[in-house]
């Protein structure tokens, strides 16, 4: 097999049919650049759950009177429940957070949102008493046994909402694979018409190549590996896209979440950790693609 | 052998049955339609006969595996009446693709690519365009590129057809130096004059079957 043959009319294929080959280029990116944001939100998740899985806390909220006087949890009240809830089981530990400090932590969270810091003042957030749990999968018991006590506002398990959140993510996750599918299958079409119209084009040269006794591999490899080259630098002007959406539109919309903490940070080599993939699976898409083409609908 | 097509009822080869040795020169005639095409379709593996055998050489060509198809025509070269030149390479480039689609090391077809050239005549124009060949130059191109791996057998369909009467005539010459390499020719076509003053064997076949086989025939007896 002479490689200089075969990568010349490779070439040769790829220009010739140039309209096609942007085509088939453009939407192989598209998909695989929805793909990868899609590889990309499940990774944030992992790291979400990373960050959250030691902060996740059953909060008890006081009611005002409480959040109001009680600066260090010396009332009767306070203690007695800072008291049962350290006696509890699953319990780890139990801190009081006075009005003060809730009010330092909500600026912190919400430093990108001025108007809303603008417009809370320290007496719309209660003291509360944060519980850390051995196992946060088991909360409802406490949520239920602490509910309605005394000097008890609310009693809210974090893990809810942040299951609830990752479910958003979830369907963020999945409604970016659907469409990177019917992209991929738009690609994949695309992929079979430009190799039929492809060996089209070239049927007097296949026709010679096969009466001299070219064999199979000879004849169809140019093909092959057009589909497979147009697949990666499809796969590649991707991940170039996920790079730039990252760098010039989700940092600066994600800034506030992010610094924060509340999100965790998507670095460029986040990028870099999934494009095998993306690049794998656009060269075993397009061979496959090509190789079936080949087989079913070109005679060579 | 027999051949007969799946749209048609009548055998495009009616039980036909010829033998041609190595290195004999045979004229394969007959009006369209006879099955002439079909012959030569069926001793490249293009197609496979309905009932019977065909050999190549050494080549079981209708029972052969399809991987090993490729070695067959390796050793079969192919001329046809329209020449089949790649408009977008020029004549040696042309004459080295046959070499270079098999496999063929660089040094060699840098040799033996001026060589065949020389034997067809075309030495000097290695680096034209086909467009800017005569007929008769073209059909030299496509026959050096038929000949450049010294096949067994070389099968020209028509060769002539689309030349003038002294070209044709060239061409002939250039085919019977061929033959005379030890290289069998087998050479299908309607041209009355050539068969008639080549006076080599014919194999006539009309309908699908052979009518006549002469040793040294012409074209048509009393017509």
């Amino acid at each position: 097999m002479r490689a200089s043959f075969v990568f010349s009319e490779v070439i040769t294929g790829l220009r010739r049919n140039i309209t096609m080959t942007v085509a088939m280029i453009l939407t192989t990116a598209i998909s695989l650049g929805l793909l990868g944001g899609g590889l990309l939100i499940v990774r944030m998740i992992d790291k979400m759950q990373l960050i959250y899985s030691d902060k996740v806390q059953v909060m008890v909220s006081l009611t005002d009177d409480i959040s109001a006087n009680d600066k260090n949890c010396s009332t009767s009240i306070c203690a007695d429940l800072q008291r049962q809830l350290q006696g509890s089981s699953n319990v780890e530990t139990v801190t009081f957070q006075n009005r003060d400090q809730s009010f330092q932590r909500f600026q912190q969270l919400f430093q990108a949102e001025p108007e809303l810091l603008r417009l809370t003042r320290p007496e719309s957030l209660p003291a509360t008493l944060q519980v850390k749990l051995t196992d946060p999968s088991k909360a409802d018991a406490l949520v239920k046994a602490f509910t309605g006590k005394p000097g008890v506002k609310t009693v809210d398990d974090q893990g809810v909402f942040l299951q609830r959140f990752f479910g958003i993510l979830d369907s963020v996750r999945y409604a970016t694979f659907l469409i990177a599918l019917v992209q991929a299958a738009a690609a994949v079409l695309l992929i079979s018409n430009t190799i039929q119209v492809s060996a089209f084009t070239r049927r007097v040269e296949v026709g010679i190549m096969r009466l001299v006794g070219a064999t199979r591999w000879y004849t169809q490899l140019p093909f092959l590996i057009e589909a497979v080259v147009a697949g990666i630098i499809g796969s590649i002007l991707g991940i170039v896209g996920l790079g730039a959406a990252k760098v010039f539109f989700l940092d600066s919309a994600l800034s506030g979440p992010i610094a924060s903490g509340v999100l965790p940070r998507l670095d460029l080599l986040d990028v870099v950790a999934i494009s095998p993939i993306l690049v794998g699976v656009a060269a075993v898409i397009s061979a496959i693609t090509g190789y079936v083409t080949l087989r079913l609908y070109v005679r060579l | 052998m027999t051949k007969v097509y799946k749209t048609s009822t009548r055998p495009a080869l009616d039980n036909v049955s010829v033998e041609m040795g190595k290195g004999e020169f045979v004229f394969l005639i007959g009006p369209s339609g006879s099955g002439k095409s079909t012959f030569l379709r069926l001793l490249l593996r293009e197609e496979v006969p309905s009932k019977g055998r065909v050999y190549v050489s050494n080549f079981d060509v209708a029972k052969m595996a399809r991987r090993r198809v490729p070695r067959l025509r390796q050793s079969i070269g192919c001329v046809f009446q329209d020449f089949r030149l790649l408009p977008t390479k020029t004549v040696a480039e042309n004459v080295a693709f046959a070499l270079e689609v098999i496999g063929k090391p660089r040094h060699t077809i840098q040799k033996v690519v001026p060589e065949v050239l020389q034997l067809v005549g075309l030495d000097g124009k290695a680096d034209r365009m086909p467009t800017e060949l005569s007929g008769g130059e073209q059909q030299r191109v496509a026959i050096a590129r038929a000949f450049v791996n010294r096949p067994l057998v070389l099968i020209a369909d028509e060769p002539t057809g689309n030349l003038d009467p002294d070209t044709s005539q060239d061409i002939m010459l250039l085919l019977e130096r061929i033959n005379r390499t030890g290289t069998t020719v087998l050479m299908a076509t309607h041209d009355h004059s050539i068969v008639d003053s080549m006076r080599r064997r014919v194999v006539e076949l009309d309908h699908g079957k052979v009518i006549r086989d002469d040793a040294r025939g012409v074209y048509g007896v009393g017509r």
